[in-house]
């Protein structure tokens, strides 16, 4: 066994003009479908190749760097691409927006908070809003393909967003304007996926 | 005092079709001159106000360390080239390359792989050590060098920004390229 490229719930197209479909090409293409067979070689004639890529993660200290870099490009890009949709923005209903009441006082305020980590992530990396070992939504980043899941991450929780801030996330679009590319990012977010992979995790 | 973000060596289109003229007008223009700004609204009013570059970098961290290190590596970067450069270098640093490496193309391939295997945001240096052997390291994001006494003396940056529009995914073409604009000379007088 192997792990594969997932294909994308929707076209390339799809999330223009916020998200170009040359970026999405290249973005799932190439440095998705890199992360993938670099991970299928690091883990080549090792038992890693038939364990869930979750439970990888969350040993990611047991692998070497190349599975941590490989193993997280994979997982996240794999989470990134489901919480993304033609139909989204807008604002979750339900208990997830209950909980980011509760959290962070208003939608708005839970948005200013996460577009800033996004915002000051120095260098490449992904900004999350996850689910902490307390059943207790917070907001946070990691660098390079690190996430929240990882037993090596500085903050740790079961990621439900994650927006990913590496240069070739948006530069053929917008250049050196990521803060741009984080406000439009707002349109696409797939707030049925994010309530679905929360009430999954609350319960 | 202030920073300001140095001239460019040579004209925004004089490094096509290796580095394109739209690449340098956001690589130079926006980049370069963000870690400029930031580092003068950094440093207004603080004991590093009116320090050199090098002290600052020596002496800080976190967000100024990260702008200070920036202005200076990508200053660095751009006089390392001049248009039609490439080829190889002659003298004491041709020797010195022999000594080190083996051979020209076998640093350059070794120094290629430095810059293709720094994962995520960072740079490729050809340095001297303190015990005035050549050495190839690589570092992370805004990291210097300097830090570690190393004296650097060529630097590839393998930030996204400085070959998306020209390559995207393309990392090693950007490298291979890259080859082509490196000035020998200035690269030899920073023995």
């Amino acid at each position: 066994m192997s792990f594969e490229l997932p294909n994308l719930d929707y076209a390339f197209d799809a999330l223009a003009p916020h998200i170009d479909a040359r970026t999405m090409e290249i973005h799932h293409g190439k440095h998705h479908a890199a992360y993938v067979s670099n991970l299928n070689n690091a883990l080549k004639g090792t038992d890693g190749i038939e364990k869930n890529l979750e439970d990888i993660i969350k040993n990611i200290s047991k692998y070497p760097a190349a599975v941590r870099n490989n193993g997280g490009g994979h997982f996240n890009h794999t989470l990134f691409w489901k919480i993304l949709s033609p139909r989204g923005g807008g604002q979750p209903a339900g208990s997830l927006m209950d909980a980011i009441n509760s959290e962070f006082g208003s939608f708005d305020t839970f948005k200013d908070t996460f577009s800033k980590s996004a915002m000051t992530r120095f260098g490449s990396g992904w900004a999350w809003l996850c689910l902490d070992n307390n059943g207790k939504l917070s907001v946070c980043s990691s660098p390079n393909q690190d996430n929240p899941l990882m037993d090596i991450a500085e903050c740790k929780g079961s990621p439900i967003l994650g927006l990913d801030v590496w240069e070739h996330a948006y530069y053929l679009n917008y250049q050196n304007r990521r803060a741009d590319y984080i406000s439009a990012f707002w349109n696409v977010v797939n707030w049925d996926a994010i309530s679905t992979s929360f009430q999954h995790l609350s319960k | 005092m202030s920073f300001e973000l140095p001239k460019l060596p040579y004209g925004s289109d004089d490094l096509e079709p290796v580095i394109s003229a739209k690449t340098i007008s956001f690589h130079y223009g926006k980049h370069h001159q963000a870690y400029v700004n930031n580092l003068n609204k950094l440093i207004a009013g603080t004991e590093f106000e009116n320090m050199d570059l090098e002290y600052i970098i020596l002496n800080s961290d976190a967000g100024l360390f990260n702008n200070a290190a920036q202005v200076w590596n990508h200053t660095f970067y751009w006089e390392g080239f001049v248009p039609q450069g490439g080829g190889k270098p002659s003298g004491k640093l041709a020797e010195m390359i022999d000594d080190s490496f083996g051979s020209f193309d076998l640093f350059k391939e070794k120094f290629s792989n430095a810059a293709a295997t720094q994962f995520a945001s960072g740079w490729a240096w050809l340095v001297l050590n303190k015990e005035g052997k050549l050495e190839i390291v690589k570092t992370a994001n805004a990291a210097n060098p300097l830090t570690d006494g190393l004296k650097p003396l060529l630097t590839c940056d393998v930030w996204e920004h400085a070959y998306y529009l020209d390559y995207q995914n393309r990392r090693p073409d950007y490298i291979s390229a890259f080859w082509k604009l490196v000035n020998w000379e200035m690269v030899n007088s920073r023995l």
